[in-house]
């Protein structure tokens, strides 16, 4: 395959997730908001900003119509909705020959509703609505992509750049949350700290998932535990990097390259995650832990740009 | 010259067809239809036009979806927009169709024995048969490459050149493109729509199948591999894109899938010892033969443009030394040259000794003094073509020009008379298309596609260019042109 060509499904995958992410936080914050006191909810801002890693404004104000739409439709953050749709779409047209129609027509139809949407419509009437349509976009892709494309070495790309994206972007809103640690962590929590751990769970669609482990009582080491370290969830970090080691073993194998950087960088990370200990971890500082895993990953990238996608010509001529 | 008074046939779905001088490719006359297009006109008059109209729609809803398209130049956001089609299919007898296979076949044999020639020994400018001077100051003849042996000196093997019905219903060949020329993707995707839309008088026909393109495209790309190529069997084949912002990108995409080869960029290839290579994932490998759809100024910024960011720096030196084959080879566009057209009926005597079969269409060559004199007081009857260009632009249609254009046209024919020629206003034959609901007649084309490679190759069909809006002459998609569907029958 293509340098070029695996570079584009990687990217495109990773925009995606990228948007579906945001649209997620975005939409069980908004929700969220409806059960707190304004107050409660306005440190949830800076937090909110600070996991999509886009600058808070200068004047230091912030609302919710100004921050909805940095992070929805304003085309000057790259990390915005549309931005994210744009690019994603962008990058499998420049190798449609390479994907499925339905693919294509799916992903098309995605960006023409998520552009021809006006900031009123996304705040002000269906936020709801639209937050949701991103994610059921990005889902029913998956989706497509799953049972339209053969799962060779391109289907391949798109699953590392997902898992990628996933794994930085859970230890990233892991790590905002676990920042400050108020409270003492193996206790049941209450109140408008439960909505908030509620709000992190949700925001990693793992609610549900945890209630059905840990039932419904809220404990943050247990959240800790579940979103960073359980083998079975696919919104977890562990999860995530399972999938990313899993892309690269194949990959290997299809381009005969088996032993290559990124395939030690990812099992080593792999290897962390399932041999770590939640208690050990909090005792040593869960930011400290997360920053690790968010720089392993980042390795493991530039790993793959390096083998895969923009290899110096005089290394390959080596061999 | 005013066309006779336009005749109404007074029977729906035909009440607004209308006839002028031109030949009618349904019509023998008012109201009677050609042999070979008699099923297709008891068809129209016994389906209800709703039902037509729902045919339409179904059919604009496949190309749609199909995502073909063509990018319109000269707007920001580069508009993909899709090529219209018309329903209604263009028929070709079997007997005018072996015709125009021959004319063809004799016509790429000859220019391509040309090329070799003039980019060789120059017998042809030797014996006085075509000026040197025609050829030498063409803006597409190549110095680079004089002297250079191509494989099986086939110079051109894909071509795909525009005929025009006269009135006397001749054939006639109006220009070679020999080049990069688009549009094949068209023809196939007009013919898959058109057997969805009407499988029983498309059976009923017998029409002589188009699918086998693409797999005789690559058999053509695969017959010019290099003698050192990297895998004797199978030569690896590329296919090279200019990118995604290019007007025919979609048709690059959907050969290169449909003959299941790569599709490259110029930053996809790398050039290390005079060996062309691609980067993979898996690490370099080697290229042998390119089909290019870059001109020749794009290919190699080393050596023709310096600002060309589309091609491969070294890809020259490496075609040079035999390690890579270019199709179309580099500089053939010094034989579709518009002024060099005049001369392609006396290549064809000198190299091959036989009358041309297919008519050229008569030209003026405003590099002579006499010539230049009377189309410069003939400008209103005239069409005026730039030599280089190529596109329906930089053209003149002296009938349907205006004083202004005319003026503009005389002083730029003046200051460089060797860049322009002239040829009479054509009567493009007229045929049957399905427009507002309603059956009327516009002007059409005919580009068939030669393939030359073992051998040369026709595949029956092509693509038909209809001038879509009322009394207009221009075909192409740039201009507001659409396509249809050409039937050759088998019998």
């Amino acid at each position: 395959m293509l340098s070029r060509v695996a570079d584009s499904l990687y990217w495109m995958s990773r925009y995606l997730e990228r948007a579906e992410h945001t649209a997620r936080l975005i939409d069980v914050d908004l929700q969220l908001r409806l059960d707190q006191s304004p107050e409660a909810g306005a440190g949830r801002w800076l937090r909110l900003l600070e996991a999509s890693q886009v600058p808070p404004p200068e004047d230091g104000k912030i609302d919710a119509a100004s921050l909805t739409h940095i992070l929805t439709l304003d085309r000057q953050n790259s990390s915005s909705i549309l931005s994210c749709v744009v690019a994603a779409r962008e990058n499998l047209r420049q190798v449609r020959e390479q994907c499925s129609t339905e693919m294509w027509e799916q992903l098309n139809r995605l960006y023409l509703q998520v552009n021809s949407t006006t900031a009123s419509e996304a705040w002000l009437l269906h936020s709801h609505v639209f937050f949701r349509a991103v994610q059921e976009g990005a889902h029913l892709f998956q989706g497509v992509t799953d049972s339209t494309m053969s799962h060779g070495e391109g289907w391949q790309y798109i699953q590392l750049g997902r898992f990628v994206e996933r794994t930085d972007e859970l230890a990233r809103l892991i790590g905002t949350y676990f920042g400050r640690l108020p409270h003492p962590l193996d206790q049941a929590v209450e109140s408008e700290e439960y909505l908030e751990w509620v709000g992190l769970l949700k925001s990693c669609a793992a609610f549900e998932a945890y209630c059905k482990t840990y039932t419904a009582e809220i404990r943050p080491l247990r959240v800790a535990e579940f979103l960073l370290l359980n083998p079975e969830f696919p919104h977890s970090v562990r999860f995530s990097v399972d999938r990313v080691h899993a892309a690269l073993i194949a990959i290997g194998e299809l381009t005969e390259r088996k032993a290559e950087q990124p395939v030690r960088l990812a099992g080593r990370l792999c290897a962390t995650l399932s041999f770590s200990q939640i208690e050990e971890i909090m005792a040593q500082g869960a930011n400290g832990y997360v920053d690790s895993v968010r720089w392993q990953c980042a390795q493991v990238h530039t790993a793959i740009q390096q083998v895969y996608f923009d290899y110096s010509v005089e290394s390959a001529l080596v061999s | 010259m005013n066309p006779p008074e336009p005749l109404t046939l007074f029977r729906p779905p035909f009440r607004n067809y209308q006839f002028d001088a031109a030949y009618d490719e349904m019509f023998k006359s008012p109201g009677t239809p050609r042999a070979h297009y008699q099923a297709l006109f008891q068809t129209l008059l016994e389906l209800p036009p709703e039902e037509l109209r729902k045919i339409q729609q179904a059919a604009d809803l496949s190309f749609l979806h199909q995502g073909i398209t063509f990018t319109v130049y000269g707007n920001d956001e580069g508009t993909e927009r899709v090529f219209p089609n018309d329903l209604l299919p263009r028929i070709i007898p079997n007997q005018e169709w072996r015709k125009i296979e021959n004319g063809l076949t004799q016509r790429i044999t000859a220019l391509n024995l040309f090329l070799e020639d003039i980019y060789h020994h120059g017998r042809i400018l030797a014996d006085g048969v075509v000026p040197r001077e025609l050829v030498y100051s063409c803006r597409h003849f190549r110095r680079e490459v004089r002297g250079l042996t191509v494989p099986r000196g086939i110079y051109v093997s894909i071509c795909g050149t525009d005929l025009v019905r006269l009135p006397d219903g001749s054939f006639a060949v109006l220009e070679d493109n020999l080049r990069v020329p688009s549009g094949v993707s068209y023809m196939l995707a007009n013919r898959k729509v058109l057997k969805k839309v009407f499988p029983t008088l498309f059976r009923d026909y017998g029409v002589c199948p188009v699918d086998h393109y693409a797999q005789a495209l690559l058999a053509t790309l695969r017959a010019l591999a290099p003698a050192n190529s990297s895998t004797r069997h199978e030569p690896k084949v590329v296919l090279l894109t200019p990118g995604v912002f290019n007007s025919a990108y979609f048709e690059h995409t959907f050969l290169a899938q449909q003959m299941g080869i790569e599709l490259v960029e110029g930053r996809d290839l790398l050039v290390h010892d005079n060996i062309v290579y691609m980067r993979t994932t898996a690490g370099l490998r080697r290229v042998d033969v390119i089909y290019r759809r870059v001109d020749d100024d794009f290919l190699d910024p080393l050596c023709f443009r310096q600002d060309s960011s589309l091609g491969v720096p070294g890809l020259f030196n490496a075609y040079r030394a035999g390690n890579v084959v270019l199709a179309n080879a580099i500089g053939t566009g010094v034989a579709d040259d518009k002024a060099l057209y005049a001369y392609v009926p006396a290549i064809i005597r000198y190299y091959l000794g036989e009358d041309p079969i297919l008519a050229n269409v008569h030209t003026y060559l405003l590099s002579d003094r006499s010539q230049r004199n009377y189309v410069l007081e003939h400008l209103d009857e005239l069409v005026v073509k730039a030599v280089g260009e190529s596109g329906g632009y930089g053209m003149l249609i002296g009938p349907h020009s205006t004083e202004a254009e005319r003026e503009d046209f005389r002083r730029r024919i003046e200051a460089e008379p060797r860049n322009y020629i002239a040829q009479p206003t054509l009567g493009l034959s007229r045929a049957p298309c399905f427009l507002d609901g309603e059956v009327q007649a516009r002007h059409v084309d005919l580009r068939p596609y030669i393939l030359y490679g073992e051998n040369v190759t026709l595949v029956p069909g092509g693509l038909t260019r209809v001038a879509l809006r009322r009394g207009s002459l221009v075909v192409n998609s740039s201009q507001g042109g659409g396509s249809k569907d050409t039937w050759v029958l088998r019998a």
